[in-house]
């Protein structure tokens, strides 16, 4: 069988921030304890010309120049994302218009809840495995929507990465993967509704922990290894502390856990979390540097990646990282943010 | 916005990738595309090219009374950017803390909404810019 592995990637975060104790001011809550509690002490805010769209093209177009590669090699592109502009019109073929990497190409948008964008990674493998494609491109974008008031508003963020799947230079070779999926109502968004709902503490053991658990053991046990194995390892992140814990409960160290966890200082970016997290750690990842990745998507599923970093990633340079994108930023009060996320009826 | 959906789908070259004219005879781009140089004229040979990502702005302007459409986004920047290969074009400049936004400023091509009329209506697409410092 062929192999694939990751070729380039890219990260978009936008410009905008807003710190949890301003959101907790207008909501009358203690912000120092809800940013403690949660592990998140701001989160990227999405502008008003911003959608899952245009951070799915900007990811898009910096992993393309990372890998050097012609955008017509892209012979299929996924994008996950559970806040897409239209709910029928393919943000895929934006994507590939935008990239110049049409018309023969396979596309579609997936929806997994977080896990979509790693979904599509799972799609590329497959088809670059089967000589099917030589490049797919898997991206995971969110503007992610919280009710004002509810405790999602605090992590809701907006961010996406995307990433090229190949066969030939991978800076990252992709050994295994594997899913753990069930039925488990722990949040959903109903159609034409604007605001997902949520179940509260029920989100926490029987969806989070369970399915990331369960995915990690089962690659572990796959890859044959165990954790003092990985340099990295990069968990789904809805907020700064359930990836610690659930580090700590497979018996990964902080330090493992810690060069991929993003959202404390940009929010939960949904489909982006995890694969933003992966692209912080290939950032800084060494040749030979083995990292586990596990996503997770409500609903509820996980998808966890066995990789090991080659010598070519000393030969790509991200176009831009992960921590220069972080540092990138500009605040803003609760009444610019509430605009920009078109949170009055007349926007 | 249904009336001007073909026009908006006509855009999406030019819009999405800055796809402009190159004159094979002069060298001189020109964005968006052109059907004569205005150069060479009937000497000159126009070829479809893809303008550069960077530039610098020439001149710009904050907008405090927008036109339909652009009306919840004042105040917002308008600036005329020379792009790298002196091809020019008007742009918004966003996601620029205001003191950045001057001339000589560099700045690089983003991705963005530009409009929708209605939230029914289909969303077009296309270039904005932002400084790099």
């Amino acid at each position: 069988m062929n192999k694939a592995g990751i070729i380039g990637y890219g990260v978009s975060i936008p410009h905008y921030r807003i710190k949890t104790t301003e959101i907790a001011r207008v909501w009358g809550k203690d912000g120092e304890h809800i940013a403690a509690g949660l592990g998140v002490k701001e989160k990227a805010v999405g502008s008003f010309d911003e959608d899952s769209a245009t951070i799915a093209v900007e990811a898009s177009r910096r992993a393309v120049k990372m890998a050097g590669i012609d955008a017509q090699k892209i012979g299929a592109i996924y994008i996950g994302s559970e806040s897409k502009p239209y709910a029928v019109k393919p943000t895929a073929a934006t994507v590939a218009d935008a990239l110049m990497a049409g018309p023969d190409l396979m596309a579609a948008d997936y929806e997994f809840a977080c896990k979509a964008g790693t979904a599509g990674i799972q799609t590329c493998m497959g088809l670059v495995k089967s000589n099917m494609i030589d490049v797919g491109l898997a991206v995971g974008a969110d503007t992610a929507q919280g009710l004002p008031g509810d405790a999602l508003e605090f992590s809701a963020a907006s961010g996406g990465a995307a990433f090229l799947i190949g066969r030939e230079k991978c800076i990252a070779d992709i050994n295994h993967t594997y899913s753990f999926t069930t039925d488990t109502p722990d949040f959903w968004r109903r159609q034409h509704e604007e605001f997902p709902m949520h179940a509260g503490r029920f989100t926490g053991d029987p969806a989070y922990f369970k399915h990331v658990v369960s995915a990690a053991k089962k690659m572990l046990e796959i890859a044959k290894t165990k954790p003092s194995d990985y340099a990295h390892v990069v968990f789904h992140q809805p907020n700064g502390k359930f990836p610690v814990r659930v580090g700590q409960m497979l018996g990964f160290s902080k330090e493992q856990v810690q060069t991929g966890l993003i959202t404390p200082v940009i929010g939960n970016t949904y489909s982006g979390a995890s694969m933003i997290g992966l692209a912080a750690v290939l950032d800084i990842a060494k040749s030979g540097d083995r990292i586990l990745c596990v996503s997770y998507g409500s609903g509820a599923g996980s998808d966890a990646f066995d990789l090991t970093v080659t010598s070519e990633i000393s030969k790509h340079k991200p176009v831009a990282k992960v921590q220069d994108l972080v540092a990138d930023k500009e605040y803003i009060d609760y009444a610019v943010y509430v605009k920009h996320r078109r949170k009055l009826k007349s926007l | 916005m249904k009336e001007a959906l073909p026009l908006m789908w006509r855009n999406i070259p030019e819009r999405y990738n800055l796809l402009g004219s190159r004159c094979d005879t002069c060298g001189k781009n020109y964005f968006p595309q052109r059907k004569v140089c205005p150069n060479c004229r009937r000497k000159g040979k126009l070829v479809e090219a893809k303008m550069p990502e960077t530039g610098k702005i020439v001149s710009y302007s904050e907008v405090f009374v927008a036109p339909t459409w652009f009306d919840h986004e004042t105040p917002y920047f308008l600036a005329i950017v020379e792009l790298d290969n002196h091809a020019t074009l008007l742009t918004q400049v966003v996601d620029s803390k205001r003191e950045k936004i001057k001339e000589g400023a560099r700045v690089e091509l983003l991705f963005r909404r530009i409009y929708e009329d209605s939230p029914e209506g289909a969303i077009a697409y296309g270039y904005k810019f932002k400084v790099v410092s």
